[in-house]
């Protein structure tokens, strides 16, 4: 599960130096058991399966803060993202068909959410 | 035909795993005019060596190959030892077996195979070879130093103590560089002035040392023990024989807006100025930019306050045309750039402000006179956050790759003589990790946390906002406590990277000097020749070669000296045999070598020529033989194929192409 996780999010969580940057950046900290930089640092151990059961996987707003900020560019936004298209695929939810996308398409929405649906919702 | 030996090395394990040796030794027995082929385990050795002179001398040898390592580990030893025996030591050839064959290869036959390829091509190559003799060129007795900081100050005090004349040009007004504007030094907290100033002193009053401030290097000509260099002398619009340095004329300057770099543009300074009290020379400089006179043609005032008529608005640059047998780049350090860090709100907050800045507002002869206020209001601050590691160690194309080395220390440093000073201030300090490796350094660290109560936190700061009543809000990462902590700060201090000072680069390609991605110089060996550039006649001093602090630069720079005087005592060196040489017959003067010559080694002369029995007058391409380093470039560039470089001929090489082939 840690090499597809790391497929889909292209990310080398060795390249984290556990500055801790991200997290001191991320506005959902409040909200999240598990930070950022934990995130990097539990999915370059092999400790997956905590992060699927936490709440912590959707209190990320996507605001790319830790990406843009991240001194060794390791992109963690991009971790939570791949855990939670991992347990949404295992869950079956795949509900999102790019053929669908047109008659969803809803001039108030913001078009970053319709890039997050595409990436979570589609193989 | 040439009588030829051949000498196959084991390097013990190195070749010898993966190299049949004594099938590579026979194999060579096999090749034309070799009369001696043998295997052994170390060449290089001092038996090895024997064994070498003992055939020459035995078998009359006229050529030897030695399959072993890389002609750059031991084609001098080898030459040295083929010379005492009596051999042209151009007559050595190397197949390099090591590096490119049995360190490549896994598989013992594949390696035998190529190895005996390799030997067969050399051996192909030294039947061509032909004795060369090396000349000599003499060796300037001067060397140039560029940058007049400490290191460039301390090279150029021990090459002059050696009893060598040497020349120290920097850019700036003043010698004395970035360690002039520095409060205090870690880790015995000496003040910074007070160690420096006497050196440049020494130097200014030293009678071998010349000092060109306010000058640049424009140009650099020649090569080793013989470089001619233009400095362009600047014009300072100030007659420097009649100036006293009395300073009446900065005084009455009405230009006054022009940030004062000793200050880091803290506070302003006017166009006619003196960097800083103990300025070296201790003369002023109009700042053509900044001065009225120059933009509008009318003030003057200095002009009229001048008691001694110094100053000449009408002076122009001068260029000055000097030889030196050695050059030193001692170049420094700048901080960067920080227009891309808008999460610390450096560009917006007049109280974010750098570690440089704030040696300065710590400084008695700063902008505050020493004393700690916060920019924006001249307020008393209460709390202040360090942060660093701002633009080291990181990937993006703001940040450096590199740790800058010294920020973990003075940032201790500024730590502790804020708590030694101000007790009443609460210092926190975010650190990615703290790096204090170096003698006493850990201790003084140790100092600032437990007995001047420095907090230290583990973490980054995430992003600095600003707050309607004036003060600042900090973000950052505990991370050992697992917390994001919102700090109300009055000062954020950013331990900045340093990067190499901006004229390094344009001096760099003027040396043909190499430099790594990030514009440091590069070492003709990282650990062996750690203060030399691989041009030779070229040394390093300093923050130009890599961050580094006070003490180690000093070192650095004796070192670099050390080679200089070296190079120095010399009164000859013996220049490369194996240069380009143009065929008269061949060469039709088309310019084409002298184009592509990096080095600026050929120049054409008219020659008279005999060419099948009618003589006349052509166009020749003449090759320096003390500037050409061999490159070879022009033989390519050469349409006609009439130059060729001695020991590496087109015959030669085609010979070795032909053996591989055959
Ligand atoms: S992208 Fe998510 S994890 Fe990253 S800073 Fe924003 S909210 Fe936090
Ligand atoms: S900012 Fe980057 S390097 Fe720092 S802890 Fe987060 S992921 Fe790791
Ligand atoms: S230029 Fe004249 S007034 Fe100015 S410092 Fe020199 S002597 Fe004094
Ligand atoms: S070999 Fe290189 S250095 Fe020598 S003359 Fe030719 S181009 Fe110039």
């Amino acid at each position: 599960m840690r090499e597809e996780i790391l497929r889909i999010s292209g990310v080398n969580p060795s390249k984290c130096m556990k500055c801790g940057k991200c997290t001191a950046t991320c506005p959902a900290f409040e909200k999240m058991e598990y930070h950022p930089h934990q995130f990097v640092d539990m999915v370059k151990n092999n400790q997956i399966s905590p992060l699927l059961e936490s709440e912590s996987l959707y209190c990320c707003m996507t605001c790319l803060a830790c990406e843009e900020r991240c001194p060794r560019g390791v992109k963690p936004q991009k971790l939570i993202e791949a855990v939670q298209v991992i347990k949404l695929r295992a869950s079956g939810a795949n509900r999102l068909k790019p053929q669908d996308v047109a008659e969803r398409l809803d001039p108030s929405l913001p078009q970053q959410a319709l890039m997050a649906a595409f990436r979570k919702y589609s193989r | 035909m040439q009588k030829i030996g051949v000498f196959v090395c084991w390097c013990g394990s190195n070749i010898a795993a993966t190299v049949d040796v004594s099938q590579v030794a026979a194999a060579a027995k096999e090749e034309p005019g070799v009369v001696f082929a043998s295997d052994y385990a170390y060449m290089c050795s001092e038996a090895g060596q024997l064994m070498i002179q003992n055939a020459i001398r035995e078998k009359g040898l006229t050529g030897i190959v030695i399959c072993s390592c890389s002609p750059r580990m031991h084609e001098a030893t080898f030459r040295k030892a083929a010379q005492a025996a009596g051999l042209n030591p151009y007559m050595v050839e190397i197949a390099n077996i090591r590096e490119q064959c049995s360190w490549i290869h896994k598989n013992k036959e594949e390696g035998t195979k190529k190895a005996i390829l390799l030997a067969k091509a050399a051996i192909a190559k030294v039947h061509l070879n032909e004795p060369l003799t090396a000349g000599e060129t003499p060796v300037t007795k001067r060397a140039l130093v560029i940058g007049g900081g400490i290191a460039g100050i301390q090279t150029a005090l021990d090459i002059a103590d050696a009893g060598f004349e040497v020349d120290i040009v920097e850019k700036s007004p003043t010698i004395g560089g970035k360690m002039a504007q520095l409060d205090k030094t870690f880790p015995t907290l000496d003040c910074s002035a007070c160690i420096l100033t006497p050196k440049m002193v020494d130097a200014a009053a030293h009678e071998k040392i010349r000092l060109f401030t306010y000058s640049e290097v424009e140009k650099v000509k020649g090569f080793v023990g013989n470089f001619t260099v233009d400095i362009r002398k600047k014009a300072r619009s100030i007659l420097e024989e009649k100036c006293t340095g009395c300073g009446v004329c900065t005084t009455k300057c009405p230009s006054r807006k022009t940030g004062n770099e000793f200050n880091e543009g803290l506070d302003n300074r006017t166009a006619i100025y003196i960097p800083f009290a103990q300025a070296i020379p201790n003369i002023p400089t109009i700042d053509r930019e900044a001065c009225i006179h120059f933009k509008t043609g009318k003030c003057g005032l200095c002009q009229k306050t001048c008691g001694v008529g110094a100053i000449d608005f009408d002076q122009q640059d001068e260029i000055i045309t000097r030889n030196y047998g050695a050059i030193v780049a001692a170049t420094g350090f700048q901080t960067i750039s920080l227009e891309r860090f808008d999460e610390f709100q450096y560009s917006k907050s007049p109280d974010v402000i750098t570690s440089l800045e704030l040696e300065r507002l710590m400084n008695a002869a700063g902008p505050t006179k020493g004393e700690l206020v916060k920019p924006s209001n001249r307020e008393h601050p209460k709390d202040m956050v360090f942060i660093q590691c701002v633009g080291s160690r990181g990937e993006s194309c703001r940040e450096k790759s590199y740790c800058s080395k010294i920020c973990c220390m003075y940032t201790a440093k500024h730590a502790m003589m804020i708590r030694d000073k101000y007790p009443d201030i609460n210092v926190h300090v975010f650190y990615i990790d703290v790096r204090t490796p170096g003698k006493n350094f850990d201790e003084f660290y140790r100092r600032a946390v437990e007995d001047y109560g420095v907090d230290y936190r583990k973490g980054m700061v995430g992003k600095v906002m600003e707050q309607k009543d004036g003060r600042l809000l900090v973000q950052a990462s505990d991370l050992l406590n697992g917390q994001q902590l919102l700090l109300q700060t009055d000062m954020v201090v950013l331990a900045t990277a340093i990067e190499p000072d901006k004229s390094a680069r344009n001096l760099a390609t003027m040396l043909t000097a190499s430099m790594d991605t990030n514009d440091f110089f590069t070492e003709a060996h990282p650990k062996l020749r750690p203060v030399e550039s691989p041009t030779a006649g070229v040394f390093l001093s300093g923050t130009c070669q890599g961050p580094k602090d006070i003490p180690e630069t000093v070192a650095q720079a004796g070192a670099a000296a050390a080679k200089v005087i070296g190079l120095l005592c010399r009164d000859k060196l013996l220049n490369n045999p194996q240069v380009a040489q143009a065929k008269e017959r061949l060469c039709s003067g088309c310019s084409n070598c002298s184009k592509v010559c990096p080095y600026g080694a050929i120049d054409y002369e008219e020659r008279e020529v005999l060419d099948h029995g009618v003589r006349e007058t052509r166009r020749l391409a003449m090759v320096n033989e003390a500037v050409c380093q061999g490159c070879g470039a022009c033989t390519v560039a050469c349409p006609s194929g009439a130059m060729d470089l001695k020991g590496f001929t087109v015959k030669q090489i085609m010979a070795e192409v032909d053996a591989i082939c055959r």
